[in-house]
């Protein structure tokens, strides 16, 4: 059974349908990647996950159970955190007030020590700036505070959603050599991204996204390997 | 000098008492953007339940009226506070989807509701806070005779302010209600509950207002049903002064004006304290149009 499955997801805003019937499903210690141009509706599959959004028909099961009727503060208690599209950081907190409130929903207080010390193993830059507000970080160093905030959540699966938006290239090596650390440590990660080379290297299957439909999903290697994935979004 | 400073200690009471009601818009308005014009009548409901609970129901007979103010402190504040998270309920829940000026229009319908419960529950005149209520020691204070209910009003509203600083800044719940401000979206994925952070600070805000009218009733020794109006739009002025929205400012602003118009009022003359607490408002705004403290964005596109 699929550790995250969605099910003909149809969002609408307003009167404009978002996404028309999403069909996805990760499994379990999968990293799989969504890409897709701005406007395809990649964020808006994340955030309906989250329960930030509401489909107006199909379903989102995690681990065989449905999530629609659960209330979007408490799918993070289910197991799945996520670091949102601009990062979503709470700018006039310290970095270390970030990270706690990441583990808003983690009653084990042993537990997260532990998780914040993993954390800032896998990010030294915000150990050095915990003390720091977060709006005063870089744009690399928010991206890192937002992805360690949602990995306080001691999540089995992490939606990441445009990691590399913005940043120095050297600074966008570093976080995708980071997602597959996460990886290799057992989470799941779904991974929204524009910079698709870099996405399909990292991730074992990947779907493509074009205006709220699901045009082709593949492993990566396949996708990478597509002529109109390579013409489309590889730069030919 | 003597005057100064007794002008002095009467505006850091009224201050306090304008930073406690402040603190609730400026809680509101931190994570709803909505400014609660009811809260200046659930400020007027407090004074009148105290005068209920003390005279009517005859607690300060009962427990001696030391005791009593005090138990009744404490009453007021919850009850009034269960008033508050009634009224979220009620008049803005509803209503969060829709556009601003909804919420405000219900915000001014609940504030005349109020005013008007309170005036046909108990009259249009003027109720008197008895005299044996009112602490009449005094203290002699660097060669001053200062009333000691000055001090105590001082005292209990600085008491409370640190309280809530404690609260806000220290604990979990207290940076879940930072965090809504900021952003609502990025704390629900959190794992906050945005619906009861906005229920407690609907708690929080009128329960400080509900003591603050309390505490206008024993050291006037007067309330009537449109007090909230008055002390209302004060506390709200406070609450820009200070940068709407920030904690701190509304405490600083609260104690800043009240400040400004005993100053003013001893110096120059009562009947201009209004205006030159304005005035002080108007030429704030020009130099620092978001207050005092006002909201410092540091964050990066």
């Amino acid at each position: 059974m699929a550790l995250l499955e969605l099910k003909g997801i149809r969002v609408r805003y307003g009167n404009v349908e978002a996404l028309h019937g999403i069909d996805l499903s990760v499994e379990e210690g999968e990293i799989v990647t969504l890409l897709g141009a701005n406007g395809a509706g990649k964020s808006t599959t994340l955030l309906t996950i989250s329960g930030l959004v509401r489909p107006c028909a199909g379903d989102v099961l995690f681990d065989g159970r449905s999530l629609l009727r659960i209330p979007a503060h408490d799918v993070v208690r289910q197991g799945i955190a996520q670091s949102p599209e601009g990062r979503r950081v709470f700018g006039t907190m310290t970095v270390l007030e970030n990270l706690r409130l990441g583990a808003f929903s983690v009653r084990d207080k042993d537990k997260c020590e532990k998780t914040l010390e993993w954390i800032f193993d896998l990010f030294p830059r915000l150990f050095e700036r915990r003390d720091q507000l977060a709006g005063t970080l870089s744009g690399g160093e928010q991206q890192m505070l937002a992805i360690g905030r949602a990995l306080m959540a001691q999540p089995r699966l992490l939606l990441l959603d445009e990691p590399s938006l913005g940043l120095a290239p050297l600074f966008v090596r570093s976080i995708f050599e980071t997602v597959r650390n996460i990886s290799a440590s057992g989470v799941t990660v779904l991974l929204v991204e524009q910079n698709a080379r870099a996405a399909l290297k990292l991730a074992s299957r990947g779907y493509v996204l074009e205006v709220g439909n699901v045009v082709m999903h593949d492993t990566a290697q396949n996708l990478l390997a597509d002529p109109s994935v390579r013409e489309a979004y590889l730069g030919g | 000098m003597e005057q100064f400073f007794q002008q002095l200690l009467n505006g850091l009471a009224v201050g306090g008492i304008y930073a406690l009601v402040a603190l609730g818009y400026t809680m509101v308005y931190g994570v709803l953007k909505l400014i609660n014009f009811a809260h200046g009548d659930l400020f007027t409901i407090g004074a009148y339940l105290g005068l209920t609970l003390l005279v009517s129901c005859n607690l300060s007979g009962i427990l001696g009226p030391a005791a009593a103010v005090l138990a009744v402190f404490v009453m007021v504040a919850l009850l009034v506070a269960l008033l508050g998270c009634l009224l979220e309920r009620a008049a803005y829940r509803p209503l969060r989807k829709a556009n601003r000026l909804s919420a405000v229009v219900s915000a001014l319908g609940a504030s005349i509701f109020f005013q008007n419960a309170v005036m046909l529950i108990y009259g249009a005149r003027f109720y008197v806070y008895p005299d044996y209520l009112r602490p009449d020691f005094t203290v002699s204070l660097f060669g001053m005779a200062v009333p000691g209910v000055r001090l105590l009003v001082i005292a209990a509203s600085v008491l409370l302010m640190l309280a809530l600083w404690a609260f806000i800044q220290r604990t979990r719940t207290g940076a879940a209600i930072r965090a809504v401000a900021i952003d609502q979206g990025a704390a629900r994925l959190m794992g906050i509950n945005v619906n009861r952070v906005i229920s407690l600070v609907f708690f929080i805000g009128p329960g400080l207002g509900g003591a603050a009218g309390l505490m206008v009733g024993i050291y006037y020794g007067q309330i009537d049903f449109t007090m909230g109006w008055s002390y209302g739009l004060k506390a709200f002025t406070a609450a820009i002064l200070g940068g709407i929205g920030n904690i701190p400012g509304a405490m600083l602003g609260g104690l800043l004006l009240g400040v400004i118009e005993a100053l003013a009022a001893g110096y120059i003359a009562i009947a201009w304290k209004d205006a030159i607490a304005f005035l002080v408002l108007i030429l704030i705004l020009i130099i620092r149009p978001t207050g005092i403290l006002g909201e410092r964005t540091a964050d990066k596109l």
